[in-house]
Formats: C-alpha cells, sequence, structure tokens
C-alpha cells in the first residue's frame, strides 16, 4: 500500500464522515450561533480535505486556496457575529423606547 | 522514514478532527460545543497540514504551510470568542447541569456594556478618598 492509497482509502473517509457530521449540526442546529460555528468548521475541514488531495494529486498549488479559504472562513465569522451582537443591540434599544 | 511520519501525523490529525465532528453532535449546549470544536480542529489541521509539509519537502510549500497554521492558530480563539460573545447577547440558553453563570446580571442589555459589580466599589472608594482629602486640606 502506497502513501497515496493509505491517504486516499483511509484518511479522506474519515474527514468526509466528519464533514457529515457536522453538517448535520449544521441542519439541526437549534441557534444560529450553531449554524455559524458549523459553517466555520465545515470550512475548516475543507482545509485538511484540500491538503489531502494535493498529497494524492501531488500538485502543492491547492495549498493556496487552503490558505485563501482559512482566510474567508474567520472573515465571514467575524462578519456573522458582529451583524448577529447589532441586531441584538437594535432590539435592546427598541425595547428601551416601549418602555420609556 | 517520511512515509511514516506522514502516516502518524495524518492519522492522528483525522483521528482528532473525527472527535471534534462528533463532540460538535454530542454536545448539549452551544458554548460547549464552541469549546469542543476550536480546540480539536485546530489541532488536527494543523498535524494534517504539516503532513502534507514533510511529503512536499519544499520550502516554498512549508512556508505556505507555516502560514495557513500560525493563521489558524490565531484566528481560532478570536472567532470562537466572537461567536461565543455574540450568543450570549442572543440569550442562547446553557446546559441545564450548567454549574455558574458568572456574567449574569452584569452587562447592560441596551449598550453591551460589561460591568464586573466592583465599578460602584471604587467609586465609593474615590468619594472617600476625596472626603478625607478635603478634611485635611481644611485642617
Amino acid at each position: 500500500m502506497t502513501i497515496e492509497e493509505y491517504l486516499y482509502y483511509i484518511i479522506l473517509p474519515i474527514l468526509a464522515l466528519s464533514v457529515l457530521l457536522v453538517f448535520y449540526r449544521f441542519v439541526i442546529g437549534p441557534s444560529i450561533a450553531d449554524r455559524v460555528v458549523a459553517l466555520d468548521l465545515l470550512i475548516t475541514i475543507g482545509i485538511t480535505l484540500i491538503a489531502m488531495y494535493s498529497i494524492v494529486y501531488d500538485q502543492s498549488t491547492f495549498l493556496d486556496i487552503a490558505m485563501i479559504l482559512g482566510l474567508i472562513a474567520f472573515l465571514s465569522t467575524v462578519a456573522f457575529s458582529y451583524y448577529l451582537e447589532k441586531r441584538t443591540k437594535a432590539k435592546g434599544k427598541e425595547k428601551k423606547e416601549k418602555d420609556e | 522514514m517520511s512515509d511514516i511520519a506522514i502516516i502518524i501525523l495524518s492519522t492522528f490529525g483525522a483521528i482528532f478532527i473525527l472527535l471534534a465532528a462528533i463532540g460538535f453532535v454530542r454536545m448539549p449546549d452551544t458554548y460547549l460545543r464552541i469549546s469542543v470544536t476550536t480546540k480539536a480542529v485546530t489541532l488536527g489541521v494543523g498535524l494534517i497540514l504539516a503532513s502534507a509539509a514533510i511529503y512536499f519537502d519544499d520550502l516554498s510549500v512549508t512556508s505556505r504551510v507555516l502560514a495557513i497554521i500560525l493563521f489558524i492558530i490565531l484566528t481560532a480563539p478570536v472567532g470562537a470568542h466572537l461567536i461565543g460573545r455574540a450568543s450570549y447577547f442572543l440569550g442562547v440558553g446553557m446546559w441545564k447541569n450548567s454549574v455558574l453563570d458568572e456574567l449574569e446580571g452584569k452587562y447592560k442589555e441596551n449598550s453591551h456594556v460589561l460591568t464586573s459589580g466592583l465599578e460602584d466599589e471604587e467609586k465609593d472608594k474615590k468619594k472617600k478618598t476625596e472626603k478625607t482629602e478635603e478634611k485635611s486640606s481644611e485642617n
């Protein structure tokens, strides 16, 4: 068994299984924060999938895309949490005005 | 020799990521899920990318891999903190067996300003010291 075969037939299925588990939580996740974390996690596991495929197909240029994905995952998490927090702030203000 | 290193690193990385995914499904509330995934996935991604760096054995690939690992190690805790903070303000409930909510009643719902409860005591202390200073100056 060569190293490419080992990665292709054992490591990639484990990673695919974990992607499915995370996607299950993404679908059922009770709160919106769960879905944001699941999205972040899906992209992070995608980075490892890209690394595995770059070994299997012997193409080191795939790793550039992994780097960009890491950047986008962080940006999306920050943006989501920023706007979620802003929304709760707006709701609190409305409440305050009503109370007054 | 390098084959063995690649196999060990990639296997451990995959196991850590699988454990993180299982924990992500099984954990009872949002905060526990965030804590589980951030730590385990960061380690798993680091190990698997290290195996890629060993496989290519090239300076450009190694530097790229180091950049990705450094970036993930820097950003994962920041993202987890931000989303945890946002979910607390959203009013996401904690697990029913959770022991302690230290933030309860210590932030203002409208402005999201956090207070520790020590601010009032400090103010009192300042007033007292000012008063004593005034007294001493009068004397």
